[in-house]
């Protein structure tokens, strides 16, 4: 029982899962039988669901806490968990001050979402500027021109627009600023690109819930939630027009067609913001989730164990992932994800930790 | 005659008896005496030593916010986390503006209940009355939060627009109502804060009013008063100290109230002069951003938010016993 002569660790994990311990198959497994993050809310359910598939096959327990990218960041930085996540990237030299190699595991889309009563799902066509300027408070009524001209035919009605954000900082919040930071000077400089910013208008909803109970309960408000809240709450979701000039529908496909023009070789450390690709089908908000790691493993065996999961997460994750409306990363930045690994995710002896022990 | 004597022989012995077993007896509980002083000296200590910790810990985090923004941390209404530029304005006027709706509309209902529970009603109906209270107090604040936003907050947005009509045209007061009807916003805090602190200064005004010596009561009832003379004159006299302390207690709830806050306050940065606005208070603003705020300046500001929560209830405490003294001297 290799278990009881390894790091205290393994032995505290084993007292805290010893049912599940008594799973442990495999000797090169032995040693670390639950891993634990911590982050992202956005990816909580697909890691959830990977999880549990991971453990009833190997044995291995994941620990996820999602208590928001903020606190994944501190923990994985004061290294009290041994991967953290968040949905918004580190730029390239925050990775480097605290040591940390980033990768994304999936990507989804935020979705502006309104409560008009004349108005379906679909119907209503936004242009970045109008979205912007709605969220600035510059556009206060529905039935202002700027809107109309794009919805020629549709009667909107003359109520005041009650704008619904985030009140709580969060990774949706960061891919929709940033979104809004590329399409409109004004709010680029006014109000920028943060996980909560001043926002100049509107109530705030704690969590994609809060906004989408606010949005379905104030009549004549828009919101932004994630892609999957607004299916799941059969909210009536506006169009977006992209940075192509189309108006398109929030759904996998134009998730991944703003994935796919993404330039992710020449992004270092993964830094890759999906708002406003180029591409017809382009969704204009999308955005991809970061699992954050240290590129030095004290602990080579839970470091490995961490990368074996993602690992079999790329291979055997899509189908669950896109079932939770994520969209799975494309098989090309899988591979260059991997390559990161093993150049990047060093042991103590500066050999790799990815692989070892398989 | 003959027992006396008879009875003092026989209690001598029994005397000494009982003082030789009594000495040990006393030695030993000394002892425990002083064991018992030495762990509740040591309970007291606890608690004082980890006020000044709370204390201490809270000014050291927020010493940073202090040194930045010197006093125009509580002026500012700044509120940005982009530029990191904070002030504490806005949850602090939200506090203090929803802490104060909650107080009048919360202190008459109470005093009303109570003052049924005790005076006016039937034996039969005061216990029925008493347990719906205390039910009332047993509710997980977020069940009042989900109920001010699911089922309170829609039917008053039908209601605030029949209420800017008949109040709108007011100079004054007319502002305090403006801006879209959404059913939530400070108001609604205010209104929802009432409803929680209603069962604690209820229960106490409860109990202190039933302390008041039914020889008083009766007394001015014989001299003719009638059941409001009483009350004004005798009952609430007699009470003072104690009907301070309920409202304080229910005062204390309303400014630390976190989560039936955040469910219908709206969390904006934002004083408006519109109580139907969106607004903030203190421990709502910790609530949301505390989980993401990344930056050392961000999250010193959170705890300088903190900090001056602590402060204002102190405040409320202080002037709370400065009240109870000088009341209590009187009476």
């Amino acid at each position: 029982m290799k278990m009881f002569t390894s790091s205290n660790r393994s032995v505290r994990m084993f007292v805290l899962g010893l049912s599940m311990a008594a799973f442990v198959q495999g000797p090169a497994m032995a040693d670390v039988t639950a891993i634990a993050g911590a982050g992202a809310t956005f990816p909580y359910p697909v890691y959830a669901k990977w999880a549990e598939a991971y453990a009833a096959k190997t044995g291995v327990k994941l620990n996820y806490q999602s208590i928001g990218s903020g606190g994944g960041i501190k923990q994985i930085v004061a290294k009290t968990v041994d991967f953290g996540a968040s949905d918004a990237p580190l730029k390239p030299a925050a990775l480097k001050k605290d040591g940390l190699m980033q990768f994304p595991t999936v990507m989804g889309g935020v979705v502006p979402v309104v409560n008009i009563p004349s108005v379906k799902a679909g119907e209503l066509k936004l242009s970045p500027t109008v979205l912007a300027n709605i969220y600035l408070g510059k556009i206060s009524k529905w039935n202002d021109p700027a809107i109309a001209d794009l919805n020629p035919g549709m009667k909107l009605p003359a109520t005041a627009i009650t704008v619904v954000h985030r009140s709580d900082g969060s990774g949706t919040t960061w891919i929709f600023t940033n979104y809004l930071s590329k399409v409109s000077a004004e709010w680029k400089n006014e109000v920028g690109n943060e996980k909560s910013v001043a926002w100049p208008a509107g109530v705030g909803g704690k969590g994609n819930e809060g906004v989408a109970s606010y949005v379905s309960r104030i009549k004549g408000s828009i919101g932004y939630v994630e892609y999957a809240y607004a299916l799941q709450n059969k909210m009536a979701h506006a169009k977006l027009q992209n940075a192509a000039g189309r108006f398109v529908d929030p759904d996998n496909n134009s998730f991944q067609a703003a994935a796919a023009s993404a330039d992710w070789a020449h992004a270092d450390g993964f830094y890759m913001v999906l708002t406003d690709q180029p591409g017809d089908q382009s969704w204009p908000i999308t955005g991809a989730t970061f699992i954050l790691v240290h590129t030095t493993q004290e602990k080579p065996a839970t470091g490995s164990a961490v990368l074996r999961f993602f690992d079999w997460a790329y291979a055997n994750g899509d189908k669950m992932a896109s079932d939770l409306d994520y969209v799975p990363m494309p098989d090309s930045v899988v591979k260059l994800v991997e390559q990161a690994w093993t150049r990047q995710v060093l042991g103590p002896d500066g050999k790799t930790v990815y692989n070892s022990g398989m | 005659m003959l027992t006396r004597p008879e009875r003092s022989a026989s209690a001598r012995p029994v005397v000494a008896e009982e003082t030789g077993t009594s000495t040990s007896h006393l030695r030993r509980a000394g002892l425990r005496d002083k064991l018992f002083r030495g762990s509740t000296q040591v309970s007291a200590a606890t608690v004082f030593l980890l006020v000044l910790a709370i204390v201490l810990s809270l000014a050291f985090g927020a010493s940073l916010a202090f040194r930045k923004f010197g006093f125009g941390f509580f002026v500012s209404t700044d509120w940005n986390p982009v530029t990191e530029q904070f002030g504490a304005a806005a949850p602090i006027y939200g506090t203090l503006v929803t802490s104060i709706i909650a107080m009048l509309i919360g202190i008459p209902l109470s005093f009303g209940i109570a003052l049924f529970i005790t005076e006016l009603a039937p034996a039969w109906l005061k216990r029925p009355i008493g347990t719906a209270v205390e039910l009332l107090a047993a509710i997980p604040s977020i069940i009042y939060g989900m109920w001010g936003l699911f089922i309170f907050a829609p039917w008053f947005a039908e209601l605030q627009p029949v209420i800017q009509e008949k109040l709108g045209s007011i100079p004054v007061i007319g502002s305090l109502f403006e801006g879209p009807p959404m059913g939530i916003g400070i108001f609604t805090a205010g209104l929802i804060l009432a409803i929680m602190v209603v069962p604690f200064i209820t229960a106490v005004m409860r109990d202190v009013f039933a302390l008041v010596p039914t020889e008083l009561r009766e007394s001015a009832y014989g001299l003719g008063a009638t059941t409001w003379e009483v009350v004004w004159n005798v009952v609430l006299p007699y009470t003072k100290v104690g009907v301070i302390g309920g409202v304080m207690l229910g005062l204390g709830r309303a400014l630390g109230e976190t989560m039936a806050v955040t469910f219908v306050i709206g969390n904006a940065q934002r004083i408006s002069t519109s109580l139907f606005m969106p607004g903030n208070t203190i421990s709502s603003a910790l609530a949301n951003e505390f989980t993401e705020a990344v930056g050392d300046t961000y999250t010193s500001s959170l705890l300088a938010l903190g900090l001056i929560l602590f402060m204002i209830t102190f405040i409320v405490l202080a002037i709370a016993r400065l009240l109870l003294g000088r009341v209590g001297g009187r009476v």
